[in-house]
């Protein structure tokens, strides 16, 4: 089988490769930032438009006050999971292959966070007031609800924020000591200065490195857990028919890792061209991350599938007639779309040569992405326009094009950062990969003289017996 | 009385190791191998524990005292202001839900351990750091470093155990 990666590169080229990338990526890179930047003028234009004409040009109005937001702000936390995966699940697997594609994966965590964030004020629509999310007493010195899952959700979307930036921020010292240590003078030099605290790779840094990048990892592992979980509880918790359901926190979190493995396949194959990453990021590494990707839409297709279960055998109508709603009603193309997408697409990674196939791959990791963002949807908008009672049914009210438009720029402010990073600081972790170069040529030397000793001590025990 | 600093530069961890074993075993005055000398490597990598000797790391002790204190003070920050119903009538429900307070106690328990985590790493750590005194760019590169603090009379015999093993850059610096 292919290695992972060449074991024999030398540290000082990895050193140059990854700094080459801060300098001169493709152009291929200018185009991107550029189409990102345009769809993201295309949602600023909608948030401009609807801030001056208010909430009404989005077609937001009761019984259906969430929709394309509200499932944004869910798929931006999904996607968000992907990064803690990789950089500390697989971290505390000691799965090495994870070194030279996790840094990316943790960038993509923090900034697709701060996405979400963003849905936050778009939905509140007085964008000004986004200080009342706060939580602070009123004059009467009553204090908001801390029993609301929306006030939870505030609170596990800031510390997930604010402790992947952290743990984004701790990993990288080390590569930004290089970048320190390798950029002549100008502003990079004073900036990678600043952020290198003074790293100098002594015995006494790495020993409290490692303890804290495990312990922050540990951390991590929950702490993700528990953001999705409070997401979905903004939904169960209420005693709404099609959200109202006992599964949807493992449910959300199963999604949460399969979009944000999706994206990470997008963001390989874009980030291996773009910037010459060929000799890192490896078509082995690749079919690592599609095997994990394919395992994980068996979970998620599986956990629908109880859902659907539990929905049809607890006779509980209403519940029911959500369910039979989204598969034959007007949500029946976007609904059976998301069950294609999310559970029929990803056979296609079954296949053992499209595995590494970088087109199809792509266009499979975003066709994922869809079917995902279509079941962040479909979880808001069917149970809304089809509650309780029939008077409150509104089957009709379909987002305006100002909640595209916004959807849509989001997309572009996510990239807008995401290159951004990627250009100012390393995008794959020069130190672990060295790491990995270095242990694994160790292992294959052990392994090459094991046959030898083991054949030495097979013939001295023939000796022995003579 | 002033000190020497040397920084001998060297290609691998086996060459590296060899030194230091030397150096921990040799008994030279003006130099003290467990307080004196610092080793540099471009990677992490725990067989310099090894050959350095065990030195205790103690963030996790930051890790547990933040976690607990700001999971502590998260509980009563919530649990105060919703004491303030006491004087309010509350249908019977009770003041200070215990199970749904759990949820913000758990993220604020979190929330405490990475920052005051982050906080002993700095600490233990020594970072922000100025640069020491002798300092090459080799080090995140690809070579490995073992920085020694001796008095004038040691900094000789210290330079022939370097030059005996080979290395291959050694720099000098007078300091205090």
């Amino acid at each position: 089988m292919t290695k992972d990666i060449r074991e024999d590169i030398a540290w000082a080229k990895i050193n140059q490769d990854v700094l080459n990338s801060l300098e001169t990526p493709r152009k291929a890179y200018w185009v991107i930032l550029f189409v990102a930047f345009c769809v993201f003028s295309v949602g600023v234009g909608c948030e401009v438009y609807q801030y001056n004409m208010g909430m009404g040009v989005s077609n937001l109005d009761n019984p259906h006050a969430w929709a394309l937001y509200i499932a944004s702000f869910i798929f931006w936390i999904g996607m968000s999971h992907s990064g803690t995966l990789l950089s500390a699940i697989l971290h505390i697997m000691h799965a090495d292959w994870r070194k030279p594609i996790y840094r990316f994966a943790e960038a993509m965590t923090t900034f697709s966070l701060i996405t979400a964030a963003m849905f936050v004020a778009v939905h509140l629509g007085r964008v000004w007031q986004i200080y009342y999310a706060l939580p602070y007493p009123n004059e009467r010195w009553a204090w908001p609800n801390w029993q609301s899952p929306l006030l939870w959700d505030a609170m596990a979307v800031f510390t997930y924020l604010s402790s992947s930036m952290i743990f984004l921020y701790v990993g990288m010292i080390p590569d930004l000591a290089i970048c320190r240590d390798n950029m002549q003078s100008g502003w990079r030099k004073k900036l990678y200065t600043l952020m290198a605290l003074g790293w100098e790779g002594t015995d006494r840094q790495w020993r409290n490195f490692r303890m804290t990048y495990l312990t922050v990892a540990c951390f991590l592992i929950p702490l993700a857990v528990s953001v999705h979980s409070i997401v979905s509880t903004d939904f169960a918790v209420s005693q709404q028919p099609g959200m109202h359901v006992t599964s949807f926190p493992p449910y959300f979190v199963a999604g949460a890792l399969y979009s944000g493995c999706a994206a990470i396949i997008s963001l390989f194959i874009i980030l291996r061209y773009v910037f010459k990453f060929e000799e890192y990021m490896t078509l082995p590494i690749l079919r690592k991350v599609v095997r994990l990707t394919f395992a994980i839409a068996m979970v998620w297709t599986y956990l629908n599938c109880v859902e659907f279960a539990a929905t049809w055998y607890s006779h509980d109508e209403p519940e029911k007639a959500v369910l039979i709603q989204k598969a034959i009603g007007p949500y029946a193309p976007f609904f059976w779309t998301m069950i294609f997408c999310g559970s029929v697409v990803p056979f296609a990674m079954m296949v053992k040569k499209w595995q590494t196939n970088i087109p199809i791959m792509f266009a499979v990791s975003l066709l994922l992405n869809l079917g995902m963002f279509l079941e962040r949807w479909m979880i808001v908008s069917p149970t809304l326009s089809h509650d309780f009672y029939p008077w409150q049914w509104d089957h009709n009210q379909w987002p305006s094009m100002v909640q595209w438009g916004i959807v849509f720029g989001s997309f572009g402010f996510f990239v807008i950062l995401f290159m951004g990073f990627c250009k100012v600081f390393p995008s794959v972790s020069m130190y672990e990969v060295k790491e990995m170069v270095y242990h694994r040529s160790l292992q294959s030397r052990k392994a090459e003289a094991e046959p030898a000793e083991g054949f030495a001590a097979e013939e001295l025990a023939v000796k022995g017996a003579n | 009385m002033s000190q020497r600093y040397l920084l001998a530069l060297y290609n691998n961890f086996d060459e590296a190791e060899q030194v230091v074993r030397e150096l921990r075993t040799s008994n030279i005055s003006g130099f003290n191998a467990d307080d004196d000398m610092v080793v540099k490597s471009p990677i992490e990598h725990p067989e310099v524990e090894e050959f350095l000797g065990s030195k205790p790391v103690k963030v996790q002790w930051f890790t547990l005292f933040g976690a607990l204190l700001a999971g502590s003070l998260g509980f009563l920050w919530v649990a105060s202001t919703q004491a303030n119903f006491f004087s309010q009538m509350k249908g019977g429900k009770p003041i200070v839900p215990i199970p749904a307070n759990m949820v913000l106690t758990y993220e604020f328990f979190i929330l405490g351990g990475v920052y005051i985590t982050v906080l002993g790493f700095l600490v233990c750590a020594g970072l922000p750091a100025r640069r020491s005194p002798l300092y090459s760019a080799k080090v995140s590169e690809d070579q490995i470093g073992i920085l020694v603090k001796a008095s004038e009379s040691a900094a000789g015999t210290l330079k022939d155990i370097f030059t005996k093993h080979k290395a291959l850059e050694i720099q000098e610096e007078v300091g205090k």
